[in-house]
């Protein structure tokens, strides 16, 4: 595939998951926007593929090292973190009652 | 393994990440939607690990074990009230982490011969652009919400003109190298400028106006993240960059929406400036404020036939969902129907109150979106406003000269009796005085939120 073929590929994906991001975020509810926030924080953890193909490139310099295991580390956070704090806030919602009572914060 | 298994493997992750939003629809699905997203993203870590095969294995390794254990441990461990900050700060170390691979990315090309495709160098100068000045903002919003720095707009002369000097300095210095001139001086310049864009922009901002600064930024990092699919030709990160960036964008324009305020000028109106003027205005009318016992209070709560609770970030402060939900369970306990009424932008980020409100066990059925409760208030006998202010003022229907005037409220002052816990007649962090607290129906308990509230459950108790 040429250079430019590519790009127009992507940039056509771009363009698509525009829409659907619209699409999917506008159905849910004001009261989940907390967790849809948290949530999608968890999703651009994805960016943590990205950092690990920068610290896996071989023959790499010291400098791409250091950022790149930066990087990771960053990346690493914002995924696991993104993730278990939405898990989190989402058991807490409930339609009824819970059986145990919470002790008071 | 080959590039077209990766990336067949990478769209099943992206179908995960579009089932994980697709779920938050429905309340009862939407814990399931996130660990299929987890999953996803676990199935994309070992797709990449596979791909990369030996190189540097047990560095990535560590790096994954420091940054994934600080998370863990960090999310684990934060209080329920503290997620605002949280969540700012996991949507900075992404934009970070973004800008990270931009800088690895260029310092790789640069040297080659000749200049590098011009595709390439725009999404690596944006991603960049857009992850530096993310991570920056986000670590003041985190600061600011943590109470590190002061959370009152801070503004100073020629502010605007110095966030505007730095933001075009720095994307002129990131055109500069799309165009030709490949130094990578001018991509740290550009990083520079952006961090110090992105702590300049978000330190004016006051923290009433934090859920829109927060989905912005969320955006931000999305569209790094998408920028950032380009620079790898990953198909992967644009998609999921992209759905971020579209949701934090529509989340930032429903939210100004519900101010009825433009992004624009919440973002560089710097709130607190106008409350001065129009607080000398309304302490001209100011009338008496009528203060009330716990006793009296319980008394109104206790023979009412509805109560709403009107919750505000002084109940996230206080801590006092707990109590509030004790005292609506004691006053259910004795026929009085309670409800929540949560305005949109109550609270530090978008549905913060309704977290919070989950945190204490309230069903969410009794919680009201400001166009359900609204026109419940005329047969509400008593409205309990906890900690909010802004979004119960009524100069945002009457004053024109009010600063938040044309800002949608819930209408507390069509109910029977209003009582606002409130600890002092401080005009709130918006700095607007609130004729509401000067309203003949309204009375005053003042106290720390909690306190109050505990001390409202002893008194409704013997009733």
């Amino acid at each position: 595939m040429s250079h430019n073929t590519l790009l127009v590929f992507e940039v056509t994906i771009l363009v698509l998951a525009i829409f659907l991001g619209v699409e999917v975020i506008s159905k849910v509810p004001t009261l989940l926007h907390t967790p849809l926030m948290s949530g999608t924080n968890a999703i651009h953890g994805v960016v943590i593929v990205g950092a690990m193909i920068v610290l896996g490139q071989p023959d790499k310099s010291a400098f791409t090292w250091i950022v790149g295991f930066s990087a990771v580390v960053l990346a690493s956070a914002n995924v696991v973190g993104g993730f278990v704090v939405t898990d989190r806030m989402l058991e807490m919602f409930k339609s009824r009652e819970r059986p145990k009572k919470p002790d008071d914060a | 393994m080959s590039y077209n298994l990766s990336n067949l493997l990478y769209l099943v992750t992206i179908v995960s990440f579009i089932l994980a939003l697709r779920f938050l629809s429905n309340p009862a699905q939407a814990r399931r939607g996130n660990q299929i997203g987890a999953a996803g993203m676990v199935l994309a870590i070992v797709v990449t690990w596979v791909k990369i095969g030996s190189t540097s294995w047990w560095a990535i390794a560590i790096a994954m074990l420091i940054g994934g254990g600080f998370g863990a441990v960090a999310a684990r461990k934060v209080q329920m009230t503290a997620m605002p900050q949280m969540v700012a700060l996991f949507n900075g170390v992404g934009g970070g982490a973004a800008a990270l691979i931009a800088l690895a990315e260029l310092h790789k090309i640069l040297p080659e011969q000749g200049a590098p495709k011009a595709d390439i160098s725009l999404g690596i100068v944006l991603s960049a652009l857009i992850g530096s000045i993310s991570f920056a903002g986000s670590m003041i919003a985190f600061a600011k919400l943590q109470e590190l720095i002061g959370g009152r707009p801070i503004t100073y002369a020629g502010q605007q003109f110095v966030n505007g000097a730095l933001f075009v300095g720095g994307l002129g210095c990131a055109i500069a190298l799309v165009a030709g001139v490949q130094d990578e001086w001018l991509l740290w310049i550009t990083i520079a400028a952006s961090l110090a864009f992105g702590v300049l922009f978000v330190l004016p901002i006051g923290g009433a106006d934090m859920p829109v600064v927060i989905s912005l930024l969320n955006a931000f990092t999305g569209i790094a993240v998408a920028l950032g699919g380009f620079e790898l030709q990953n198909n992967l990160l644009i998609v999921a960059g992209m759905l971020v960036g579209a949701s934090g964008t529509l989340l930032t324009l429903m939210m100004a929406r519900a101010m009825n305020r433009s992004v624009a000028n919440v973002l560089f109106s710097g709130f607190g400036q106008v409350s001065e003027a129009a607080a000398a205005v309304a302490a001209g009318d100011g009338g008496a404020v009528r203060s009330a016992t716990a006793e009296d209070v319980a008394v109104m709560l206790a023979y009412a036939h509805k109560v709403v609770f009107v919750p505000g970030y002084g109940l996230a402060v206080a801590q006092a969902q707990h109590d509030v939900r004790q005292l609506a369970d004691l006053l259910e306990s004795k026929g009085v129907e309670v409800s929540y009424a949560i305005h949109p932008v109550a609270g530090r980020m978008p549905g913060h109150m309704n977290v919070l409100l989950a945190e204490a066990n309230v069903p969410y059925p009794q919680l009201k979106e400001m166009d359900e409760a609204n026109p419940e208030f005329s047969r509400t006998d008593v409205a309990v406003v906890v900690g909010a202010n802004d979004v119960v003022n009524p100069d945002a229907r009457n004053n024109q000269g009010s600063p938040i005037y044309g800002m949608p409220i819930l209408n507390v002052d069509d109910a029977q009796t209003v009582v606002v816990l409130k600890r002092s007649m401080n005009p709130g962090f918006a700095g607007i005085e609130n004729p509401l607290f000067y309203n003949p129906k309204t009375v005053m308990l003042f106290g720390d939120a909690k306190a109050s509230i505990d001390q409202l459950i002893a008194d409704v108790k013997p009733l």
